[in-house]
């Protein structure tokens, strides 16, 4: 925003109807795009966006409410003698564009909270979108018309805005000027929420697993009762699962009567739950989509992958290796 | 004709300069230096490196962490049974400042922090 101020005061001495006009618009597109930056430094002609507006804007004044229709009578007062009422329109001006600017901050806000775009977010954009394009509009009709001093004041506002949705302004069709990356950004995101809505949902719910139940068997082992519950809460095999366990804590260990893990070792579940978290990482969550919801199975050359139930991805994971574990306790008898 | 010859040329220069880098790739992704940790009796517990870069001098490595972590060590040579090269062994639980030590850039060996796998609980 620090690069605008200069610019905003620059433009207040000479003209204060396109100033307060290009703040508008700058305005509107903050509360578009997620990072909120101004984009005021690449302003393309808007001399080619113009005569598209108007029709446009026709169309919507119809459908804009009575409330409009003043400060439209005082925009075109001010046209018809550009330097005349700068005064009076400017306070009106500045007072909707304080309004906008909160407005604009909750958006903005809304859209950081990674939840992407929601409904109300959109609603306001439906509704301020109109309004400024029709003022933009008749203004541009009338700097048209002045020419001379008036031909930055367009090229000025050659902000990127225009509804995504309807596909207006940089986002017409036939539009052939390069788009910045932010409103790009915001658009692929504001797209890919609206497409898949869910996504938002199972990014926050997290995944969760019975904490290990972990009972101490005499001194040295430990008894990992819950084992086959977790194993069939993330559709694993209780031996792969087993097999990780020992790996990474170096141990050994078997199966009791009744299908309890017994480790040799001590062990608290705290450590246990550590590890369960590294599995689950490695093998259980799906890397492209992060869902849980995946399948390990034996791939064709001994390797083993993971199916994606949700996004259809897959990977191969490694196989679990033990790789080196020194010797503790009795020595061993081979060596020489 | 001309044309042709430049993109066949281009077509060979792509895939061998791929195959170099994913070859390149793998082998640095295959090398992960892993760090383990075992129990003993009591709350004794072993660290174990294994797969530090042969380009390194394991026994002057394990000099310092001695005196730097105050333990002490031993290097096991595993090469011929199971092919895992030299492993360093640490009284006690080191794990986290072995990693700090591998990455270290100045008083340590400045490795990638992506080749360190820390296993254990």
């Amino acid at each position: 925003m620090s690069t605008e101020e200069p610019a905003l005061q620059r433009r207040a001495s000479r003209k204060s109807v396109a100033f307060t006009e290009e703040k508008l618009v700058v305005d509107a597109d903050g509360s578009v795009t997620v990072m909120a930056t101004p984009n005021d430094d690449t302003k393309d002609t808007a001399v080619s966006h113009t005569p598209r507006t108007p029709p446009l804007a026709a169309a919507l004044r119809a459908s804009t409410d009575a409330s409009q229709a003043p400060a439209d009578g005082a925009a075109d007062g001010a046209e018809a003698n550009p330097d005349g009422l700068d005064l009076s329109l400017m306070k009106k001006k500045k007072k909707k564009v304080k309004k906008e600017d909160g407005e604009s901050g909750d958006g903005a806000a809304a859209a950081g909270g990674e939840e992407a775009i929601d409904l109300s977010m959109k609603k306001k954009k439906k509704k301020k979108v109109p309004k400024e394009e029709d003022e933009f509009a008749k203004k541009l009709e009338a700097l048209n018309l002045e020419g001379g001093e008036s031909a930055e004041a367009p090229a000025e506002e050659g902000v990127q805005d225009g509804d995504m949705e309807k596909g207006t302004g940089i986002w017409a069709h036939d539009e052939t000027r390069t788009i910045n990356y932010d409103p790009l950004l915001s658009r692929f995101f504001a797209l890919l929420a609206q497409k898949n809505p869910d996504h938002a949902s199972t990014g926050t719910r997290s995944y969760k697993i019975p904490p290990p139940q972990c009972l101490r068997e005499g001194n040295k082992k430990t008894i990992f009762a819950n084992l086959p519950e977790i194993c069939k809460r993330m559709k694993r095999a209780d031996e792969h699962v087993t097999a990780y366990l020992f790996a990474e804590l170096g141990t050994s260990g078997s199966v009791d009567g009744s299908r309890r893990l017994v480790i040799k070792g001590r062990f608290q579940q705290k450590q246990i739950e550590n590890v369960l978290r590294t599995y689950i990482i490695e093998y259980v969550t799906c890397k492209t989509c992060r869902s849980p919801n995946t399948e390990l199975s034996k791939g064709e050359n001994r390797l083993y992958f993971i199916t994606c139930n949700s996004c259809g991805s897959r990977r191969s994971v490694q196989a679990i290796k033990t790789g080196f574990s020194a010797q503790v306790g009795k020595r061993r008898k081979m060596q020489g | 004709m001309s044309g042709e010859i430049e993109i066949q040329n281009l077509k060979s220069r792509d895939p061998f300069a791929e195959a170099d880098e994913d070859s390149g790739q793998t082998t640095q992704t295959q090398e992960y230096i892993h760090i383990r940790i075992q129990q003993r009796n009591g709350r004794k517990t072993l660290t174990t490196v294994q797969g530090i870069p042969t380009k390194f001098d394991h026994k002057k490595i394990l000099k310092v962490i001695k005196k730097e972590f105050a333990c002490n060590g031993t290097i096991i040579s595993d090469t011929e049974s199971k092919g895992l090269g030299e492993v360093i062994q640490l009284q006690g639980d080191h794990r986290l400042k072995i990693k700090d030590f591998l990455t270290d850039k100045e008083n340590g060996l400045g490795l990638d922090e992506k080749t360190i796998k820390i296993h254990g609980f």
